[in-house]
């Protein structure tokens, strides 16, 4: 009989290598600690999102316009009371009538920016430039009114959401290029420029935000001249982007030193002169090192605007405060909260994607 | 100058005096660096600089661009006297360029940006007409396929020969090179000592410190030897790797050849 060598089929894989239970396997039970890890963490969820869920979606009342409505399931989120309030938390005590203000102020805001985003469109720079410089003019006008027929809408009745953005927005596109000068300042040769901001960074950054506002609110006023009168808003915008400022010129100093001399130096030899080594050369580079550093006091700075509320100031979290103490919508804080977190936990989220998406986008594959 | 060299019969050498160096000092602190340089560069002339490390050899050129401040004599650049004044410095670098061991490329520009930057933002230069030139210089140190990547993305040979084209760019006429091989595996020394070769045919002055001594003995029409701060010995090419003059010359040249 010949011999004939016939190949087995190939044996599928072991059925506990592939598949949903492979997976299981391999992430969740590859040992007994791990095994251990899986079931305790798997406890936990079972503790916490079924009645979450009940509480905030299937329990919950949706409908109603007085807090009669929620005493139907008191087990549930009064989602009521946000609803009845949103107006109050988006624009403060800013008159209803004129909410399409603020609307039209952000509308345009947004639709000036969805181009920045496009990768082919070519004015970059320009729209930049508008937004930064004559966006805030226009806005201001819009909120503020009392010029072309629009009706006077004092400072202190600026508040919730929209308070809060203009306060963060105002921080971040102010505190930025200040925190530059600064930290440039601050690396610079010349002995004055240099001690200036040094006292400068190390004073603002060595005292709490609170007591910056505080100042801004009590204090500057007795210091300025008998009849001057200077916004509360404004003041408490002032100290907010001195201090913010003096953080950044921190993160950027950090950028600034992980420049090799050899890039200064090939600038120099070129002809440039100090200014624009630094806005051509130096500066693109250090600050792409710190995205996450800039980014990082963007959004630390976002939630400290909160802080404004103790100088009788109504941001968001100020206005749901107000919301769940009125006597009409007493007890409903947790709902208040949840909100506040969701609301701020979108935003800076945001923040946080966009700046990395923005890293991978100016890695230009540089090793380093 | 060695007249069975074709090539360097080629380069002449004239009477104007491109850089001029009297008697001049250097500290750092209180260390003395550079003690009593004198030199004379004319036009034309490739000036090869060699010493042991710490010499001095990277200040002393630094200084004729002001890269480095010095603090006692003289330095003269095509007529123009380096001292404090920001509008000397400004036109002596305009004559001045300068090509690092480390390349010292722009990481966040192109190639072709690297070689634009200076002439769009110091001469200013329309855009279109500063792309134009750095094209021609990188056709020149024939890398114009590189021009739209980025520095990261090259080979170490290439970058250098970026940074040769992105100095040329701005027309100088001295020309600068601290040591622009040293930093480059061997496969791509000769491409980078290639684009030297022809920019000193093209009769460009240039002052190189380099450990390459087979560039200094077909390209240069002198050497210079420097230790602890000073200009030890120098002489024409031949004469100098033939019959060196001081013991530190000859010890030195022991140990690199
Ligand atoms: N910024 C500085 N501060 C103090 N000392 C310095 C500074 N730069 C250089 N030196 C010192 O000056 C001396 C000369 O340095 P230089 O870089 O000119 O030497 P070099 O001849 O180029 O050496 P190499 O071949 O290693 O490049 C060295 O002893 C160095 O330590
Ligand atoms: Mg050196």
């Amino acid at each position: 009989m010949p011999l004939v060598h016939t190949p087995h089929p190939d044996l599928p894989p072991p059925i506990t290598n592939v598949g949903v239970i492979g997976w299981l396997r391999q992430n969740l039970f590859s040992s007994w600690i791990n095994t251990f890890w899986t079931l305790l963490a798997s406890y936990l969820i079972y503790l916490t999102i079924p009645p979450l869920i009940n509480w905030a979606i299937i329990d919950a009342n949706w409908i109603g316009d007085s807090r009669a409505s929620c005493d139907a399931n008191q087990s549930g989120a009064c989602w009521v009371f946000i609803a009845a309030r949103f107006d109050q938390f988006m624009y403060g005590f800013y008159p209803e009538s004129e909410y399409w203000r603020v609307n039209l102020a952000a509308i345009l805001l947004l639709a000036m920016m969805t181009p920045l985003f496009l990768e082919r469109f070519h004015y970059k720079a320009w729209l930049a430039a508008a937004i930064l410089f004559v966006y805030p003019v226009v806005a201001y006008t819009l909120f503020a009114g009392d010029v072309f027929g629009l009706m006077d809408v004092e400072t202190s009745r600026w508040g919730g959401l929209m308070l809060t953005l203009v306060l963060s927005g105002v921080g971040i596109v102010a505190s930025l290029p200040i925190g530059i000068v600064l930290a440039l300042g601050r690396r610079s040769n010349m002995p004055i420029v240099k001690s200036l901001s040094i006292v400068f960074i190390e004073l603002w950054r060595g005292v709490p935000l609170i007591t910056v506002l505080f100042m801004a609110s009590v204090m500057l006023p007795l210091f300025l001249p008998e009849g001057t009168h200077l916004d509360k808003l404004l003041r408490a915008m002032i100290g907010i982007v001195l201090f913010q400022s003096a953080y950044m010129a921190e993160v950027v100093r950090g950028g600034l030193q992980a420049i090799p001399r050899g890039q200064y130096e090939a600038a120099q030899a070129l002809g440039l002169s100090y200014w624009k080594s630094m806005g051509l050369i130096i500066l693109p580079q250090a600050l792409k090192l710190v995205i996450p550093g800039i980014v990082n006091t963007f959004i630390a700075l976002f939630k400290d605007t909160t802080l404004v509320l103790i100088i009788g100031l109504f941001d968001l979290l100020a206005m749901i405060q107000a919301g769940f103490v009125d006597a009409k919508w007493l007890g409903f804080a947790i709902e208040g909260y949840v909100v506040a977190a969701l609301i701020y936990w979108i935003f800076c989220f945001s923040m946080s994607r966009y700046s990395q998406s923005l890293e991978k986008k100016l890695n230009t594959g540089h090793a380093r | 100058m060695s007249e069975s060299d074709p090539n360097k019969a080629a380069m002449s050498v004239s009477d104007h005096v491109m850089i001029e160096i009297r008697g001049m000092h250097k500290w750092y602190g209180e260390f003395h660096v550079l003690k009593e340089i004198n030199l004379i560069v004319h036009k034309g002339e490739r000036i090869v600089v060699c010493g042991p490390s710490g010499s001095g050899k990277s200040t002393m050129i630094r200084c004729i661009n002001r890269l480095e401040e010095h603090q006692q004599g003289d330095i003269i650049v095509d007529g123009v006297e380096l001292t404090d004044d920001l509008k000397h410095i400004d036109q002596v670098r305009k004559e001045v360029g300068m090509v690092f061991q480390h390349f010292n490329l722009f990481p966040h520009l192109t190639v072709l940006e690297n070689c634009c930057l200076a002439l769009i933002w110091v001469r200013k230069m329309p855009r279109r007409k500063a792309e134009e030139v750095g094209m021609h210089y990188l056709e020149k140190v024939r890398i114009p396929e590189q021009a739209k990547k980025y520095p990261g993305q090259l080979s170490g040979g290439q970058q250098q020969r970026v940074a040769i084209a992105r100095s040329l760019c701005m027309s100088p006429n001295i020309m600068l090179f601290d040591e622009p091989t040293s930093a480059l595996d061997p496969e791509m020394i000769k491409e980078v000592l290639d684009t030297m070769i022809e920019l000193a045919e093209s009769g460009m002055t240039m002052l190189v410190i380099t450990h390459e001594m087979g560039f200094a003995k077909t390209v240069a029409n002198r050497v210079i030897f420097m230790d602890e701060g000073e200009i030890i010995e120098e002489n024409d090419p031949e004469a100098f790797f033939t019959t060196p003059q001081s013991d530190r010359t000859k010890l030195f040249l022991s140990q690199i050849m």
